[in-house]
This record gives C-alpha cells, structure tokens and sequence, in this order.
C-alpha cells in the first residue's frame, strides 16, 4: 500500500500528553467538582453511545449511513458545555455527539437511527438528521457545508431580535472547500452576526486527506483572514483548551457581536461513515497513534483523576452506567414501533397537518 | 377599488405585511438602497428603515440560505431573486433545507419563508436568465410554488404566501409587471391552492397558470369572435397547492381540454394536469387533451425568435381548434 499522506495537525499536537496548560483558564478553574464530573460524564455517554451503535449497525438495524463522533468527543462536549439561553447549534452529518451534549435522550436517539416512531425525528430524518429545536439544536444536515448558511440565519435572527446569543455552525474540514461556507462566512462578516464556525478538523473529507484536498496557507481557520474575521486553533483533544478558546469566540459574539473561526483539531477512529472500510488512505499506526496518546476522553478522566476530581471507581462507575444507559436505548430502539404508512405523508406542511379556516392553503398538496 | 400595476400590487403585500408583523423583513440583491432591480420594493427602504428592508452581496446560497435559516426561529422572510434563474445556485438551500427541514425534524421545526421575483421568458436575455422552475420546485413536497397572472392575485397570493407556516415560492413575470388591474383597497389575501376562472365559457376548458393566462384570454376572444366558440380559462394560480377541483369541475362542463404554460413541455405543469385529468375525468373528455409549450430547447436570444418559441395567441387558436375539431 502507497504511504497516505500524513495528517497536517499542528507541532502542539505532538506534545506528550501531560496536564492541560488550560486546567487553570477560568472558564475551567471556575467549573465545580460536580460539573467537571458531569462534563467527563457527558463525554463517556457519547462514546459509549456510538460505541453500541456499530454493534446495532451489524447486527443490520441501522439503515444508509452511520458517521460516529468517536474519538471528537472534546470538540462537542467543549463548545456545547458553554452555551446558555440563546445560543443555538447546527452541525452538519456526524451529529450524534451534538445532540447528546444539548440533553436529548439516548432512547430518542437510538431510535431514529432504527427508525423508529420513538426517535427523535420521528424515523424521518436517520443519523445524519437529528433534531431539537426546544434545546437550540437545529440539525443534523446531511448535505456537507449546507448547514453553514442556516446557521448564520439563526445567529442573524437572534441578533434581529435583539437577544444576547449566538450560533455555533459546527462543520468538518472537508466543508471548508464549498462555496456555501464561504458564502456564510461573508455574511457572518460583513453584518457583524454573532456566530461561531466551528471547524472540526479530522484531517480527511471522506477518504481524502486535508493536503489531497486543500489549498491553505498552513490551517483551514486562517481563510478568516480573507473575510476580516477573527480566528484561532485548537487542540481538540484537550476538552479544556477547547473550552478556553471558545469562550473567548462566545464573549466576542455575545460583546461584540463579530463572527469567529475556530478550527479544532481532532481525529476519528472509525471510517468517514460505516460504509467506508477505512484500509485505503490512512495508516493504521496513525489511527493507534491518535487512541492510545490523545483520546480525548481518556486525556480528561487523567487530568480530573490528578485534580482528584475523578477516583477511578467513580470513573468505572461513570462508565458502567454509561453502558447501560445505552443497551437500554439499543433495546427501546429495537422494540420501538416503525411509523405507519399514513405517517409517510404527515410533516411534510405546516398548514397540511393543521388545516383549518385560518389557515391560507386549500387544494389538494400530496398527490396520488 | 384602485387600478394599479402588477409591480405595484406586489410592493403593497409586502408594505402591508411589513407594517402587520414586525418579525417580516425584505431581503435581497438591490432590494433596498437600489429601489430593486425591478423596483418593485421601490420606497421600502425609505418606509421601514435598513432593519426590514436588507441588501445582500450577490451570494444566493448564502442569503437564501441566511433566509431559511433564520425562519425557523421565527422570522419571516421575504427574499427576493432577481430572476428565479439565480435559484439555481442557492438549489441546495432551497430545495434541500427548505423543502425538507419539517420533515426531517418529524414535524418539530418550520420553515416560513418566502422566495419571490421574475420566472418568464420572452425579455430577450438569453437562456441563463429565462428559466420558469415552477414545475421543477413543485416537484418537491415540502415547497409550495405559486404563479400569479394579474395584479389582483399578486397581491393576494404574495400575502397569502407571508402568512404561511411554510416556504412559498412566488414565481413573478417581468412582462407582466406593467400591467394594470383592480385592486381592493381593504385587506385581503388569495388562498394558495384556489385556481380561479378567469373567463366562463362552454365549449372548451384552457387551463394556464402565469402569463400563459394572458395569453390565453387573448385566445379566446379571437376564438370567440373569428370562430365563435365559448372558451372557458382557468388560471391555476397556484401550482402546488393544485385546485384539482376547478379544474375537472370545467372539464365536466366543457368536455374539452387545452393546456397552455410557457415551461418547456417535457416534465412541465401540465404534463401533471393533463394526467390528473384523464385519471379523473377520463369518460367526460370529448376529445384528446392538447398542449401549447414552449418551444422545446433552451431559450434563444434573437427577440424575433424568442415571441415564436414562447406560446402565443395564434399557435393556442390553432392548437385549440384542433382540440374543437
């Protein structure tokens, strides 16, 4: 096999791991006990969430397509960990990690990707269409970089109504090459929309590497320039860097209201989605290299077992729980039932589903 | 009752709607500091104030997209497209997030946004900028496409079209935005999905949506007059919704059917109204149902030319005989 190309993550990343210079920021020095423990809770639910998934996935329940958050488990539990009131999020296809940090339930989740009546889209929408709007989280796109223009309408909306808030446009480092992302980034700029992108670097779009696909002048973020906005880098595989960084970016868009580029670099252990074998262009020593030195969850059970936050029973126990939190959901995802046939036309309109004298459609809408 | 011109009728839904509800706002190319390319938003800037009334960079994707997304949180856009023509590269926003985004949330979020400006041939500008995508965006469940024909229904539907909980594509005709016509003066809105006879008749039923409309009155006095038939028009207005009923309600009457639309005819609206009407209305037909197209190739420049491959009063008298024969 030809030698793939190696990864360009930054020299920081080569670092050995040890405590994050980033423990004593104070986004981080302020968090309680209790909310450190519930953020490395929220981490091992997501990895043991996608973990069950490849188990219902071969066993054949899950239908199309399955891209898991293994191993970017910091990028989403960082960010998302900040938000407050009137932040909103909106990610592209790999959004399982994202739905669980804003607080849906694994069973809801679960169960969209069977497809079930239960999940949380109803079996409309599958894995890459997760969905809660009552929590901020607009999707779940399946298209890549398409979300990134939404976002900057819902960051441009919360602006219009005055609120203090923002948007966090999660794409991967694949989505920086399409032009609606460019498009979005103009936007963001030019009228001053408090809106984070957040770039998730895995260093391939699909099965091809960052240097097969992108012309950049050494990080993906620095095309910020071009559009006079502010940028910065991350290792994302220190939950507390990510957290630090992107509370600065949280404080220009609530203050300022100026948009932000916040490239973080992270890495998947599993193929683009399932349906990739992952034997053709990338090294499996690479993969090894990024599991058993920067995992970003393991990173952070050491660092709160130095601060003594963590003690490794309530690490187990953490984990355990996590586990079982997620047979139970892969169980309620099996025994849910299908939508029926009459559910396939439903959702579609507003006004069909409510259809009433008020409303302003008449006529027929779905046809035979 | 006043007369008024199409662009007008269009420019007083949209002051009305933005005087009604606060959370619509006016976005597009030139729609503000410029009066609009068309000038139909002439005077909304100065009205509303640069809040409501929004220039964008010449970015399709990416306000169209702004539009849709900042809908689902309760905005109500009103996005204007120079030409529909220029949908084409927004196409992933328009189709793929807005037609699909209630669905896919299983109902948990809507996208009320409206997409309006010009979708005709027939203004010598070449075939880039002379698409009529109606029948190509109707397609789509989720979206809703309407076309109106005279000032009174650009008014009503436009309204009606802000109002609604879902996307609303309106698809204007530059040829028309002169035209005059009765407009009441109090509130009103035209339904989406109500077709409306525009002329009764007996003999024959041309149904036509948008500027085929127009020509088809045309049509059928010179069919009246010079041959003395009784032409029925009934003018969709709106494409999806589809008011299946008026249509076979004049089938019934009339036995007879003429389809005239200025899309090109493979795939066009009317491939699916002469479908609907032999699955519905089969054993009332009197006749085979006929079409009046454009003519099928992308749309030429030459003026002389272009009149010819639009549908036209002469070739919808000839093709309606045809049917009468």
């Amino acid at each position: 096999m030809a030698k793939p190309a190696v990864l360009t993550h930054p020299e920081s990343l080569k670092r050995p791991a040890g405590p994050s210079e980033y423990a004593k920021d104070p986004v981080n020095a302020s968090m309680s006990k209790a909310e450190k423990i519930a953020l490395y809770t929220k981490m091992a639910r997501i990895r043991h969430f996608e973990q069950r998934c490849i188990r219902i996935y071969q066993q054949g329940k899950i239908g199309g397509f399955l891209h898991l958050y293994v191993g970017q488990e910091a990028v989403a539990a960082g960010t998302i960990s900040l938000l407050g009131k009137h932040d909103h999020i909106i990610t592209g296809y790999r959004d399982h990690g994202h739905g669980l940090m804003v607080g849906m339930g694994m069973n809801e989740c679960m169960a969209e990707l069977t497809g079930r009546v239960t999940g949380c889209s109803q079996g409309k929408g599958g894995s890459m269409h997760y969905f809660a709007p009552d929590k901020n989280y607009w999707g779940g796109h399946g298209i890549v970089g398409g979300q990134a223009p939404l976002g900057t309408g819902l960051a441009y909306a919360v602006k219009y109504m005055g609120l203090k808030g923002s948007c966090l446009a999660y794409m991967g480092d694949g989505a920086v090459n399409q032009g609606a992302v460019h498009e979005a980034y103009n936007l963001a700029a030019l009228w001053d929309l408090p809106m984070i992108f957040v770039v998730e670097n895995n260093g391939y779009s699909m099965g091809t590497s960052q240097e097969r696909s992108t012309a950049h002048p050494g990080c993906l973020a620095k095309r910020a320039e071009g559009y006079n906005m502010a940028w910065d880098v991350i290792n994302g595989h220190d939950v507390y860097e990510v957290r630090a960084k992107t509370a600065l970016a949280l404080k220009r868009a609530h203050e300022e209201s100026k948009p932000t580029v916040l490239e973080i670099f992270t890495y998947r252990y599993f193929g683009h989605s399932m349906a990739d074998p992952d034997k053709t262009y990338r090294d499996k020593d690479e993969i090894k290299e990024y599991r058993d030195k920067k995992d970003p969850v393991l990173l952070f059970e050491q660092e709160l077992l130095r601060e003594k936050v963590l003690t490794p029973e309530l690490s187990q126990k953490i984990n355990d729980a996590a586990m079982a939190e997620a047979d139970k959901a892969a169980v309620f995802a099996d025994e849910s039932p299908d939508p029926t046939v009459a559910d396939v036309t439903k959702h579609i309109y507003w006004e069909e589903d409510n259809r009433g004298p008020d409303t302003t459609s008449r006529g027929t809408i779905i046809f035979e | 009752m006043a007369v008024i011109s199409y662009r007008e009728a269009l420019r007083a839904a949209m002051r009305e709607e933005l005087k009604r509800d606060d959370k619509v706002v006016i976005m597009g190319e030139e729609v503000a500091q410029f009066n609009g390319a068309y000038k139909v938003t002439e005077g909304l800037l100065k009205e509303f104030g640069p809040k409501r009334v929004v220039d964008t960079p010449i970015s399709e994707a990416g306000f169209i997209g702004l539009g849709i997304g900042a809908s689902m949180l309760g905005i109500r856009p009103v996005m204007e497209l120079m030409f529909w023509s220029f949908s084409y590269v927004a196409f992933d926003q328009i189709v793929n997030n807005a037609g699909n985004i209630r669905y896919m949330s299983g109902g948990l979020i809507n996208c009320p946004i409206v997409i309006r400006g010009p979708a005709n041939g027939g203004t010598n500008v070449g075939a880039t900028h002379s698409h009529t995508p109606e029948a190509i965006l109707a397609s789509h469940p989720g979206i809703k496409v309407v076309c109106p024909a005279t000032p009174y229904d650009a008014k009503g539907l436009l309204k009606a079209a802000i109002r609604d909980n879902d996307p609303v594509y309106v698809m204007e005709n530059t040829i028309l935005y002169n035209d005059k016509g009765e407009v009441p003066d109090e509130d009103y809105i035209v339904p989406l999905g109500v077709a409306d006879v525009k002329r009764e008749g007996s003999d024959l039923t041309i149904v036509a949506h948008g500027r085929a409309v127009i020509t088809s009155l045309k049509a059928a006095e010179v069919l009246e007059k010079e041959h003395g038939v009784s032409v029925e028009v009934v003018d969709l207005r709106s494409i999806r919704p589809l008011d299946e009923e008026t249509i076979l309600a004049s089938v019934r009457k009339t036995h007879r059917a003429l389809l005239v639309e200025e899309n090109k005819p493979f795939c066009g609206v009317d491939a699916q109204v002469a479908y609907l009407i032999q699955s519905k209305a089969f054993d009332e037909l009197d006749a085979p149902i006929h079409r009046v197209s454009s003519i099928d190739a992308p749309q030429i420049y030459c003026k002389r030319l272009e009149d010819q491959q639009l549908p036209d009063v002469n070739r919808v008298v000839r093709e309606a005989l045809k049917v009468l024969a």
